[in-house]
């Protein structure tokens, strides 16, 4: 059962229905049911056995639109209130061809609409474009699934009034992979992997640097995944991490990926993070690391964003380049309530000598970590220097 | 995308501001009271903003391990206790300004007389799994 061919399907399908006259909602409810049914009849099988008496499926696709198309008419029938629509859809229409690429990027432009909040846009695109369950879904974001066929629902409401045709914005487009790749791993669903599928499927759909960018930054994160945590679950810090686990096939796709982004001399802040990851999958030791190209890097960042999360980022970077006492320079000014402040200022006071103050800041930031891996490192970090003592 | 709990305290909390205690409502206050909660969670449901709902028996157990081989050491309970959780309600929302307004809706339940009892609420955010890219 091939799951992944059967999801990547999802988008263009809902398109085809949707350019046949249904509605966006009505037609990602009977694609679903489609989708299930493919399951069901293991119509994505490669080769179905001949004793069960079933043709294998030449077109998945085309069994898909016939299928969801079925659905749909059958649901629009049995609506009272939507008889006006009868005629239209009483005949079948042939299954002609579509271009897949445009109605899969309209796609991605209606679930990520500004009117939705971020939370449904997430949850819609999961749905509408990657194809998942409500019920995978709500195991992803660690809520019932009542909850999440509500906030599916709802988001469906909010854009039942968006044409399909409209051209959206692909910057908020990326702010919603870029979430769907944050919110990580719980459930049987990989969010990171899915956020990587949906943003190289949309960089096969647009030509855009930025979409390349974020695609790049993805793949180079990915790519230390295995090194990231310790076999029990802590955090291991960039510094530590065993090379040799990380992926060396996903940094070199993404450095290549990167590359050909930056050679259009369209720069944005995705290929501008991706950048200083790569600079760090780049060094074979934590050593080798060109900080001061990253300093470089935090500057375009700075100069793109102005951001004070990339200001107190720059810090460390422009402690490992210049020294501790320049990095703590660099973060005077900024705002002590920002997140990860104290575990930046404990880190670059270690740096600097001043254990205790370190000590201090390693406990405080231990008690605002958001995370409770990072909670647990910062404690971990305080004891140490404590030990000392 | 983030998770807060709003913790009811039966007690611990700042002075209530209304200190009928439920036993002097009428029954019928009661019930409104219940159906405020209940209609509460249904609404947030309907939002996709809901995550769970419970309360708890004022009693507990305080339970503690004794040495290999021997049974749990078992204390309590203890009446006096300064802090005391009654139940709470978490929710999935948007931003922390979103958790802060659904908690002050929930306060808002009614009590003697039909008046909001301005309940405190403890609201308390949940830690995460590490983000994706943290580095």
């Amino acid at each position: 059962m091939d799951e992944a061919l059967l999801r990547s399907l999802t988008p263009g399908v809902i398109a085809i229905l949707v350019r046949r006259g249904a509605d966006f909602a009505a037609a990602e409810d009977a694609v679903q049911d489609a989708l299930v049914e493919a399951v069901r009849v293991g119509a994505a099988d490669p080769s179905p056995s001949p004793s069960d008496g079933r043709t294998p499926v030449r077109d998945l696709k085309a069994w898909l639109v016939t299928v969801a198309w079925r659905r749909f008419l059958d649901a629009e029938r049995a609506d009272a209130a939507r008889r006006r629509r009868e005629a239209a859809v009483d005949e079948e229409p042939a299954p002609g061809p579509v271009p897949g690429a445009d109605d899969t990027l309209r796609l991605y432009f209606l679930c990520a609409h500004p009117s939705l909040t971020p939370s449904s846009a997430v949850a819609l695109t999961l749905r509408a474009v990657g194809g998942l369950t409500t019920r995978q879904i709500a195991e992803a974001c660690l809520v019932p699934e009542a909850t999440m066929a509500q906030r599916i629902s709802r988001a469906k409401r909010t854009v039942s009034g968006v044409r399909f045709d409209q051209p959206g914005d692909v910057a908020t487009v990326l702010r919603v992979l870029y979430l769907v790749f944050n919110e990580g791993y719980s459930g049987d669903v990989d969010l990171v992997a899915e956020a990587i599928r949906l943003t190289r499927q949309l960089a096969a759909a647009i030509d855009h640097p930025e979409v390349a960018g974020l695609l790049a930054l993805m793949l180079l994160h990915h790519a230390r995944r295995a090194a990231r945590t310790a076999p029990d679950g802590s955090l291991v810090p960039l510094a530590e991490q065993d090379r040799a686990a990380w992926d060396t096939a996903a940094v070199a796709e993404g450095i290549g990926i990167l590359q050909a982004a930056l050679a259009r001399d369209r720069l944005g802040e995705f290929q501008a993070q991706a950048a200083i990851a790569a600079l760090h999958a780049d060094a074979r030791t934590a050593e080798e690391t060109d900080w001061v190209q990253v300093v470089e890097w935090y500057d375009e960042l700075l100069r793109l964003t102005d951001s004070p999360v990339v200001r107190l980022n720059r810090a460390v970077a422009v402690g490992e380049a210049d020294g501790a006492r320049a990095g703590l320079a660099a973060l005077a000014g900024l705002d002590p309530s920002l997140p990860r402040y104290a575990a930046v200022a404990a880190y670059l006071h270690e740096r600097d000598g001043d254990l205790d103050a370190a000590a201090r800041l390693y406990v405080e930031a231990a008690r605002k970590a958001p995370d409770l891996a990072e909670r647990d490192h910062l404690t971990r970090q305080a004891a140490r220097l404590n030990a000392r003592r | 995308m983030a998770k807060y709990l709003l913790l009811k305290h039966y007690r611990g909390g700042p002075p209530a501001a209304c200190d009928v205690p439920m036993d002097r409502w009428t029954p019928e206050e009661i019930s409104a009271h219940v159906k405020y909660m209940q209609d509460f969670a249904a609404r947030l449901e309907g939002t996709g903003e809901f995550v769970d709902a419970q309360a708890l028996a004022p009693e507990g157990t305080f339970v503690r391990y004794d040495g290999e081989g021997r049974p749990p050491v078992t204390d309590g309970p203890f009446a006096e206790t300064k802090d005391l959780i009654a139940g709470w309600m978490v929710i999935d929302v948007d931003s922390y300004e979103r958790a802060l307004e659904l908690a002050g809706e929930l306060s808002a339940a009614p009590g003697a007389g039909g008046e909001p009892i301005h309940e405190w609420l403890e609201l308390r955010p949940f830690l995460t799994a590490p983000p994706t890219i943290t580095e």
